[in-house]
């Protein structure tokens, strides 16, 4: 039996001699892996009967033995838990792991990332302590270089959201650069993003010092050991199959980087993990003649679309090219990921680039060309947290070619999420419940990659849509209103207008149109907002997720008086806008609920909320065959009339008074418009204005869009997108779930006390968290920000993430900003606190605090002066006055 | 230069001098077919070589034509074609992997043929390339009938038996022929029967000569197929047809002519059967990595001296002097060989005969009556081919047939070196590897810009035929396609487009060297 032998051992006799260099505490601290590595060193060999058992139990099994993987299990096993079993198909660490170009850099699009990236920093620093194993750390830091303001510009806004963070930087100047690293040519630059503490490492170091660690703690490590499915009952994980058993498991943790997909389509209820590979190519040298210092910082020229880094006395160049080439599409047969080819002619523009930069190395001699395939998501963020078809099933991968500086934060954040319940920080850009099986088609994801991973260097301003991909979910209108010039982006797979291009006006092409400053839409955007308020406009809203609660007793009810904050024993026919929220009290959704009847509920939730909402209520639902919930999102269309003649336009089609008077606001009623018949007609809007929402049964869509279309004509309505909602919705402060509401926002925190059923004796979940902090008080706080000094036509527009500064101090940052046509102002919401007190605790914060402050917000290292505000500047006075005046001209006109 | 000037103004680069020897080529007539004689004194090759570069400086008119490259791409891609051999799950592959073919026009209506097709009851691939003069007549009848010679040529006694039957039964003939064709490549559709009813004649004359069992070999079917169908458009043309426009056609089938080269591909073996001028040639992979050119076939001109000792030695010392004058048959026609041209095959009166009972179209024009000058000894020109055979190996990588347009604009190492470059680059361009050697980033920078720089000219066309024509008129003195050569190449317009440059018809075959080399190997073992 010498092949299962050799099979069966824990950790490969390579591995041994580096784990047996620690320190003597070792042996008294270890169990598991390590007294199956002393067993097998007293039998020099070893035979059948001397094997570590294959364990047939355990708590939690980890898939993958990468970075990923062994940082999930140091976690875990740092948070106290035993009874886990890291299983690698191959050798530890031989994937990307073994390949990767070992830089950690926290410049990062988005903060959380930061976050994830400055943790992954700290951990790799003091892990040569911890562990006694080399992990070739060195603080060298690194240069993001700006060969345009454009790019200058974002890494200003950069450094303004890292310094929110605590994480040191500086822009520096090119002439600065050329001091930090003699090789960088500086003629095309205009300057330079300094990050001082960004590190290299050896991945595979690391990655064994993680391993190293994590066995310390009673991780036991299998290699070569591969898994084939995950057993699954009811909807939890029951045990795992591999090539050597099966496991029974709790919880299954999927590390396994580039097959994740696979590994997740091949469990016996399918999970959808989308991700797919692309070929990544570096460049390694021999030394250099002349000799580096070892700490010269890394070099990101994005513009050039090259990295660099040393690299044993050489150096080590790779880059994100504009032409990838995906691989992996029809799974891993393919392709061995060790026998990769190396590409010369498609790295020849980086290598150009990479002279370009660094001509100085002309002479330099070519040591090899490494082929490294990198996992890619569809939106450039890794995937993290409990896949929503089965509990139990944990996902951290797709890392986006970041897999190095994300793994330590990635790792911590998911053994809390297992721990907790859930992160220490809002991790919903990461959540892998923000995709679903509609994201899990392989052409789609194949497509996209191409597009992603170019996007890496790219320069990302605001309002950036993905171009692969698209036009996959679409209203029936979508051809009508594409007709009519409608620009178009994306949710969640559904086509939305942005806004409409009037006929013989044409906009830049999209290159061009990529600005930090006034964009070219601006007026056609503003028409259409002011159309909205004077007459009425129709917006195609139908990607909302829209979902059917129905029980045949009061089941339903008594589910949504749980799951809501709000109270739902309201009349039929009644909107009740609602949070549903976690224990502590934070919004997990955002939602309006109808009641259609006495037991059945109407659920309209945001557009990226299918996945995630459906999961969270059906997570909380009792198994009851009485009680159903269904999908009910493509069954309608939805239109939105907004403005205030989309009364009369209803009136004229349905010949039912619309007025306030008889049909008072959040209220639902089916009716007819035009020839069709069942239309749920709502008197609510999602922006504050008024109007009425219709949800459109799918095969009356056109018929109801051309009788709005042809009665509003008198009226003056035209189509109106998103662009326009989103300037309406800043400035009546409406809060938006996903953008400004998180798990981490409660209700008190943004001013909807009014939506939470304190004065009904009635538990829900976050009730106990809400009163808690009713009871202290709340620290931070939703505002509203007009800036004042800010100049439309020649500043930087504010975008989301910029840091608020209270009388020089900083505040807190924003979370969304838009142009307000009404108040020629640009406004940012954003959340505030108050500067903890003497005793280091957050302290309750103040309509004074607000109202009296001097507010800042920092628009890429520009500071410009805002007033903070709580409530919005109501325009409902005007409106009527302006209605009022209408109706009086139309009066005369009829004599 | 003003020799040569009065060549190019007096001459269309045409094969017969006298080029309206049949009236369908009406707008030849105003060239006189003798009265320049004279001055053709320089050898036809060289000043074909010459005169492009120089002579369009001369003519002012050609200055207003410049295409940009979007209309040159739409001129040659008109009448590009590919055929894959398509592969069946592994198994029953080809040692043809494909075909690219292409042509462009010089003569209006173009004189050049091409046929392609694989043979449905044995299993052989044929190509054909046909450069017809005097019209396009001999060529088109080429390119729909002697396909279909070589195939009934090819098959087994029992074959032609069954065939037989069923045709004699009525019931429906298993096809012989399934064709590849671009849809520029037409058939005449009055013609077929006639057609039909020689080739029933060929294979029941077939099953008479040859034994049950007996399987004929390659090479002799080639060689009869192309005798018997000279043969047979040689006898339509004597006896007439009821049908006064089918009379009129086979007379100007036998009154044009057309050289033919032939390809036939089965596995490992390769047959060029070739008549005239078109030539074939191999294009072998070095162990380097570069190509060389393997010639497949001789042509049949004044520039081989095995023909002009053949021709000579078939007539009488008399005519030593007059039947090869000028470089030309009888100093009127180039190829030594080729498929009707019966007014050199021919007795006076027989010519006479024909001409006084055919249909009165034919009396219009003078030129039918002319008689070749020294027409003494009969017949001057055969349709014999001559039959080159090669056996396929792995660094076989491509053979080009190609029509005298080709070659005399192209060396034939330099037809092979870009076809294989471009196949190469597009399909299966070597990776480069640094290995153990000593490379700088410098280095390497410079090796990677000049592969992107070929690599951008062949990625304009995806079919090699097409990437070769863009070479052959738009070739500059150091290899590459200088665009604004190409332009006013391709703009030329049709009265002149001949005096400058010749039909070109190009047929890329590219082998499949995993099953030759897989073949071999079996055959070895």
């Amino acid at each position: 039996n010498k092949a299962s032998c050799v099979k069966g051992w824990a950790l490969s006799p390579a591995l041994l001699p580096r784990l047996l260099l620690p320190r003597t505490g070792y042996r008294r601290a270890s169990r598991g892996l390590w007294t199956s590595v002393q067993r097998l060193l007293a039998t020099t060999g070893g035979t059948d009967s001397q094997l570590p058992p294959f364990p047939s139990q355990a708590r939690v099994v980890i898939c993958g033995g990468g970075i990923v993987g062994t940082s999930v299990a140091y976690h875990l096993a740092k948070l106290g838990w035993t009874d886990i079993v890291l299983l690698e198909q191959g050798r530890l660490g031989a994937g990307t792991t073994r390949l990767c170009a070992g830089i950690v850099s926290v410049a990062k699009p988005i903060s959380v990332e930061c976050q994830m990236a400055n943790y992954s920093l700290n951990l790799y620093q003091q892990l040569e302590e911890e562990t006694g194993v080399k992990t070739g750390y060195a603080n060298t830091g690194s240069l993001c270089l700006a060969q345009n303001q454009d790019r200058l510009l974002s890494l200003k806004r950069l450094a303004s959201r890292l310094k929110v963070l605590g994480i040191s930087c500086n822009v520096i100047k090119s002439k600065a650069v050329a001091k930090l690293h003699p090789l960088v040519n500086i003629h095309d630059l205009v300057g330079a993003l300094h990050l001082p503490d960004d590190a290299v490492v050896s991945p595979p170091d690391v990655n064994h010092a993680l391993a190293v660690a994590a066995a310390q703690h009673g991780v036991q490590i299998l290699e070569r050991t591969t898994v084939q499915q995950v057993l699954v009952e009811n909807g939890h994980v029951m045990a795992v199959e591999t090539d050597r058993g099966s496991i029974e498991c709790e919880y299954f943790v999927n590390c396994a980087g580039q097959w994740a997909y696979e590994l997740g389509q091949a469990s016996e209820m399918k999970v959808s993990i989308p991700l797919h590979g692309c070929e990544h190519f570096y460049l390694l040298t021999k030394p250099l003649p002349e000799n580096l210092s070892a700490n010269n910082p890394v070099v990101l020229d994005m513009d050039g679309r090259v990295y660099v880094r040393n690299w044993q006395g050489g150096l080590l160049s790779g880059g994100f090219e504009k032409n990838p080439k995906p691989i992996f599409t029809e799974g891993r047969n393919q392709l061995e990921i060790q026998n990769m080819q190396e590409d010369w002619d498609h790295f020849e523009p980086m290598l150009s680039s990479l002279l370009r930069r660094m001509p100085g190395l002309e002479s330099a001699e070519i040591l090899q060309l490494v082929n490294c395939p990198e996992s890619f998501t569809p939106d450039m963020r890794c995937l993290m947290g409990e896949t929503p078809g089965v509990s139990g099933y944990f996902v951290l991968a797709g890392m986006n070619s970041s897999g190095l500086a994300f793994a330590g934060g990635g790792g911590k954040y998911l053994a809390e999420w297992m721990t907790y319940g859930y992160p220490s920080t809002d991790v919903w850009p990461l959540d892998i419940k923000r995709f679903g099986n509609l994201q899990s088609s392989r052409t789609f994801l194949r497509h996209r990659v191409m597009e992603v991973m170019p996007l890496l260097y790219d320069l990302k301003v605001p309002r950036w849509d993905f171009q692969t991909g698209r036009q996959l979910r679409t209203s029936p209108l979508y051809d009508r209103l594409d007709t009519q010039g409608a620009r178009w982006m994306e949710k969640h797979g559904f086509e939305r207008p942005k806004y409409f291009i009037p006929q013989g006006k044409d906009l830049l092409s999209l290159d061009q149109s990529k600005t930090f400053y006034k964009p070219d839409w601006f007026d056609i955007v503003g028409a259409e907002v002011k159309c909205c308020k004077e007459a009425v406009c129709v917006v195609d809203m139908s990607s909302f997720t829209k979902f059917e609660l129905t029980s045949t007793e009061g089941e339903a009810l008594d589910l949504l008086q749980h799951l809501c904050a709000n109270d739902l024993d309201v009349p039929v026919g009644h909107i009740v806008h609602t949070g549903m929220l976690n224990k502590r009290g934070g919004y997990e959704n955002d939602c309006s609920v109808v009641r259609l009847s006495k037991n059945s509920f109407f659920i309209i939730s945001p557009s990226d909320q299918p996945v995630h909402c459906w999961s969270w209520i059906k997570k909380h639902m009792p198994s009851d065959p009485n009680l159903h919930l269904e999908d009910v999102s493509w069954k309608f269309t939805a239109l939105n009339l907004i403005g205030p003649r989309a009364m009369d336009v209803l009136a004229e089609l349905s010949y039912v008074s619309m007025k306030p008077e008889h049909f008072p606001s959040m209220f639902c009623k089916e009716m007819s418009v035009g020839y069709a018949n069942g239309i749920r007609v709502m008197s609510m809007t999602h922006t504050g204005e008024p109007g009425f929402m219709l949800y459109i049964p799918i095969e009356y869509a056109l018929h109801v869009y051309n009788e709005v279309m042809s009665v509003g004509q008198k009226y003056g309505i035209r189509n109106a997108g998103y662009y326009g909602l989103r300037s309406l919705r800043i400035e009546k402060f409406f809060a938006f779930w996903g953008q400004d509401l998180n798990a981490f926002t409660t209700p008190l925190e943004c001013g909807r006390e009014f939506r939470v059923k304190f004065d009904k004796d009635m538990d829900f979940l976050g009730r106990e968290a809400l009163v808690q902090q009713r009871h202290d008080g709340v620290s931070r706080r939703f505002v509203m920000l007009v800036l004042e000094d800010h100049d439309t036509e020649l500043d930087v527009w504010p975008w989301w993430g910029e840091p608020i500064y209270c009388n020089g101090r900083l505040a807190g940052t924003t979370t969304s900003s838009a142009y307000s046509y009404t108040l020629e102002r640009h406004v940012c919401l954003g959340f505030v606190s108050t500067p903890p007190g003497p005793d280091g605790l957050p302290t309750p914060i103040t309509p004074d605090f607000i109202n009296r402050g001097d507010y800042e917000v920092d628009i890429a290292g520009q500071r410009y002066s805002a007033k903070a505000k709580l409530y919005p500047f109501s325009s409902l006075f005007t409106q009527q006055k302006r209605r009022k005046e209408d109706l009086e001209l139309s009066n005369l006109q009829a004599k | 230069m003003p020799v040569t000037y009065q060549v190019l103004r007096g001459f269309p680069r045409s094969k017969v001098f006298a080029a309206s020897l049949v009236p369908c080529q009406q707008h030849h007539s105003q060239f006189g077919p003798i009265a320049h004689h004279p001055a053709s004194r320089v050898p036809s090759h060289m000043w074909q070589r010459c005169q492009p570069s120089r002579s369009y400086k001369t003519t002012s008119l050609l200055h207003s034509y410049i295409l940009t490259p979007p209309q040159v791409n739409s001129i040659l891609k008109a009448n590009e074609f590919s055929f894959k051999v398509p592969e069946f799950d592994g198994k029953n592959v080809s040692s043809v992997m494909g075909f690219e073919s292409n042509q462009l026009p010089a003569n209006a209506p173009i004189e050049d043929r091409r046929s392609a097709a694989t043979c449905l009851q044995t299993r052989g691939m044929l190509l054909g390339v046909f450069d017809g003069h005097a019209g396009c007549a001999c060529a088109q009848a080429l390119s729909e009938r002697l396909f279909y010679y070589i195939a009934v040529s090819l098959l087994p006694h029992d074959t032609l038996c069954e065939l037989e039957a069923a045709v004699e039964a009525g019931r429906a003939v298993s096809p012989i022929l399934q064709w590849h064709k671009h849809p520029n490549d037409y058939f005449s559709r009055e013609a077929q029967t006639l057609y039909f009813n020689s080739l029933r004649t060929y294979w029941q004359e077939l099953i008479d000569l040859t034994s049950p069992g007996e399987v004929p070999e390659t090479r002799e079917a080639l060689l009869n197929a192309f005798k018997r169908l000279d043969n047979d458009i040689s006898l339509e043309a004597q006896v007439g047809d009821p049908n006064a426009f089918l009379h009129y056609w086979v007379l100007r089938v036998a009154f044009s002519g057309a050289t033919a080269c032939v390809a036939h591909i089965e596995g490992q073996d390769l047959f060029i059967a070739n008549a005239g001028d078109a030539r074939a040639v191999l294009g072998v992979q070095e162990e380097d990595g570069s190509f060389s050119a393997h010639t497949m076939s001789n042509d049949h001109s004044a520039q081989n001296d095995d023909e002009m000792a053949r021709i000579r030695g078939e007539h009488p010392p008399s005519e030593r002097k007059t039947v090869i004058r000028q470089d030309r048959l009888l100093g009127l026609l180039m190829p030594f060989r080729a498929f009707g041209d019966v007014k050199f095959k021919w007795s006076i009166e027989l010519q006479k005969r024909v001409l006084e009972s055919g249909p009165d179209q034919l009396h219009e024009n003078e030129h039918t009556k002319f008689i070749p000058p020294n027409y003494h000894t009969p017949p001057y020109l055969t349709a014999e081919p001559e039959i080159t055979y090669h056996k396929l190996r792995p660094q076989d990588r491509f053979l080009v047939l190609g029509s005298d347009g080709l070659w005399e604009t192209l060396h034939r190492q330099e037809v092979v070196r870009v076809v294989g470059e471009y196949l190469t680059g597009v399909h299966q361009r070597q990776p480069l590897t640094v290995g153990g050697y000593k490379v700088t980033l410098g280095q390497m920078q410079g090796l990677l810009e000049e592969r992107k720089a070929r690599v951008s000219s062949a990625f304009e066309d995806q079919n090699s035929a097409t990437h070769l024509m863009r070479h052959a008129v738009g070739n500059n003195e150091f290899g590459t396609v200088d665009h604004e050569r190409l332009s006013k190449m391709l703009s030329l317009p049709e009265e002149l487009a001949r005096m400058y440059r010749d039909d070109i018809t190009i047929i890329v075959t590219q082998f499949n060297p995993h099953v030759i080399g897989a073949q071999r190997q079996e055959g070895q073992s």
